[in-house]
């Protein structure tokens, strides 16, 4: 995973409140047993015809959207099922964070751990992104600040050891089998050890 | 210090507390997995060439992209989505090659991860329970407390047996008062999700309280737990009390003997202390809720049958949810008329929500023009379906049964509701497309599937109800 500490790409804007997962990516393509490639079928509903041909209309397949990082998108984005395919789609398109007001548990937490930072910013300034599609941002998770063309910066919040991860561009799985000694003492003082038969 | 049930289990799976830097390490009891959400996790033990830690603790088995005809699942024919086949064939290699125990395609056992986990008895008050699944929520209808993780997270689990967690929000969602006849678990939980919104249980961790939950059955229990995620909450708790031991008492992998013993002494103090504090509580009159249905693109969107869709007018997204759906606000929802029926899920796909099925279907026929899929949540479920006659019920109305699996819910094996049709579901999401490109979802009871599936609209079942 590629460190992040400063972002700056203009945004893309969708408005949708409640973007489910299922939108992100829908069911049919979660058969695939890797993480690569997934950008092809990001909002494949939205973003394609029947025919498979991308729709002009939709906001990422206009000119505005190539080259941008940045997803603001409505209240309550990520909601739904705990597919980790779809901050992998994103992340494959070319988005490295998500700004809203709202963002779903299950989609933040799978967000953070792929490089994909979620935003969560209060109701004024996600009016103002929202009404000004294709704003030049700046997003510096040293400082948890949001910067708007303006000037004006807004702190964002973002759980400690998840940001210090994200900085580092190191994975939480080190740290984890960092504390074996720890599992192991505890497994022990809860008689919770694997049975004879199955260690 | 007053406790909540909550607290309880996550300050005894605390493996190290958190902290202002670090997330605490939490001890996992129970690792489900199956075949979509885990093939990128096994890659990620290989690339780093660790094992799965904790084998007796970790449970397999195939749902999501698996056929549901007899043919595909016993018959030798080979399943016919091409990308669904190699998905369950490398799920199948995954568990032998890690030496995880699997209930493959053909097992008398398999079924819906969150069916067969209580049905096998591994669901158990106080556990900490985890699947790459955002329904595992389910099972916290035994007191347990259990959550849906992304892959990443699988694959932490397979290496260490725990997960870097921060504590949640605790919420009391209080139900109280006797439900009506011909209201169930799932009308319930639909009003739940509409009163405190699709995202007002983010962050939080849900237990249902009162005298409505108290009086339900573990069947109905796990349906309202199922769909905790439905209002963003990750879990939903509910107290273990005589039915939760009565249910679980001599199944399978359930504590036997003195072990028994020890166990239920230890879930009997698992209940919230008196005078516990919730960060936060709301209340629900059961004796208010109706038949609901869904009526728009989130579980949220939801009326009483009786009711009209609701006019919000300037609202563009809103408008473009019921332009979706092909609805006008003001418009009468029984008024719909239905293409598809489905019942089944890991929200309805359990045996007293099969027989609530039949107390409408028998001596009735399916509605011309409407297609009724039946799909028990798991194998045992259809044994037992098939030995109370239940299957002979649907036959004669017209309904088609088939193995067990996800199905129609998500479309992933490929059972699925064409573009513009109205499908009245069992299931537990009615996003866009969620059953098929195009396809109109209204997420409804079992009642109330079977009586839209008679009439062909969608219909209040108490008027069908003798």
């Amino acid at each position: 995973m590629d460190p992040i500490r400063i972002l700056r790409s203009r945004t893309v804007v969708m408005a949708t409140t409640n973007i489910d997962t299922d939108q992100i990516i829908p069911a049919r393509f979660l058969t695939t047993t890797t993480k690569e490639g997934l950008g092809a079928q990001l909002f494949a509903d939205w973003r394609y015809d029947a025919t498979g041909a991308p729709k002009p209309d939709f906001i990422l397949n206009t000119p505005a959207a190539q080259g941008c990082q940045v997803l603001v998108a409505g209240r309550n984005v990520g909601c739904g099922s705990s597919r980790e395919h779809a901050p992998w789609a994103l992340v494959d398109f070319g988005f490295r964070a998500v700004i809203s007001t709202e963002i779903a548990d299950i989609f933040r937490n799978n967000s953070l751990k792929n490089g994909l930072l979620p935003v969560i910013v209060d109701a004024a300034t996600h009016e103002w992104l929202l009404a000004n599609p294709g704003a030049e941002v700046t997003i510096d998770l040293e400082s948890r600040e949001l910067g708007l063309p303006d000037g004006r910066k807004v702190v964002f919040p973002v759980e400690a050891f998840a940001r210090f991860c994200l900085l580092n561009g190191t994975d939480e799985m080190g740290y984890l089998l960092g504390q074996g000694e720890a599992i192991a003492a505890y497994e022990a003082l809860h008689g919770k050890q694997p049975t004879a038969a199955t260690a | 210090m007053a406790k909540t049930m909550f607290e309880k289990v996550w300050e005894t799976h605390e493996v190290v507390p958190e902290s202002a830097d670090t997330p605490a390490v939490l001890f996992i009891d129970l690792h489900l997995t199956h075949e979509v959400t885990s093939p990128q996790s096994f890659t990620l033990l290989r690339e780093k060439g660790l094992p799965v830690r904790r084998r007796d603790l970790t449970f397999a088995t195939m749902d999501h992209s698996t056929p549901t005809t007899t043919d595909q699942v016993f018959g030798g024919v080979p399943i016919k989505l091409a990308s669904a086949r190699g998905q369950v064939e490398q799920f199948a290699r995954n568990c032998a090659d890690f030496d995880v125990e699997l209930l493959g395609l053909q097992d008398q056992k398999r079924g819906i991860v969150h069916i067969i986990g209580p049905e096998m008895g591994l669901t158990q008050p106080g556990k900490t329970i985890v699947c790459g699944d955002s329904h595992t929520s389910t099972h916290g209808a035994f007191g347990a407390l259990a959550f849906g993780i992304g892959s990443t997270e699988v694959g932490h689990v397979f290496a260490t047996q725990c997960l870097l967690q921060r504590k949640a929000k605790t919420m009391a969602v209080n139900v109280e008062g006797a439900l009506a006849p011909g209201v169930s678990a799932k009308d319930v939980v639909l009003a739940i999700i509409n009163h405190i919104g699709v995202s007002g249980g983010t962050g939080h961790v849900l237990e249902y309280r009162g005298s409505t939950i108290r009086a339900m059955s573990m069947e109905e229990r796990m349906t309202v737990c199922n769909m905790s995620i439905e209002a963003g909450a990750r879990a939903g708790m509910i107290e273990p009390d005589e039915t939760t031991f009565a249910y679980l008492q001599g199944r399978e992998r359930a504590p036997q003997g003195a072990a028994w013993d020890a166990a239920l002494a230890a879930w009997r103090a698992l209940a919230t202390d008196a005078g516990a504090r919730f960060d936060r509580e709301v209340h629900i009159d059961a004796t208010q809720i109706r038949p609901m249905v869904t009526y728009g693109t989130h579980p949220g969107m939801s009326i009483a049958i009786g009711d009209t869709v609701p006019v919000h007018a300037g609202d563009s997204v809103y408008a473009a949810s019921l332009a979706y759906m092909g609805l006008q606000p003001g418009q009468a929802i029984t008024d719909v008329l239905v293409n598809v029926v489905f019942v089944g899920s890991c929200t309805n796909g359990r045996l007293s929500d099969l027989e609530e099925v039949a107390s409408v279907l028998r001596g009735r026929k399916v509605a011309h023009g409407v297609h009724m899929l039946i799909v028990p949540g798991s194998q045992q479920v259809k044994r037992e379906a098939e030995a109370r006659g239940l299957h002979e019920v649907f036959a004669a109305a017209g309904a088609e049964w088939r193995e067990s699996g996800c199905s129609m819910c998500l479309g992933m094996n490929g059972d699925t509701v064409a573009k513009g049709q109205y499908c009245v579901s069992t299931s537990n999401r009615n996003f866009e497309g969620r059953q098929g490109v195009g396809s109109r979802t209204l997420l409804a009871s079992p009642l109330t599937a079977a009586a839209s599936a008679v009439t062909g609209r969608v219909t209040d079942p108490r008027s069908l109800l003798a």
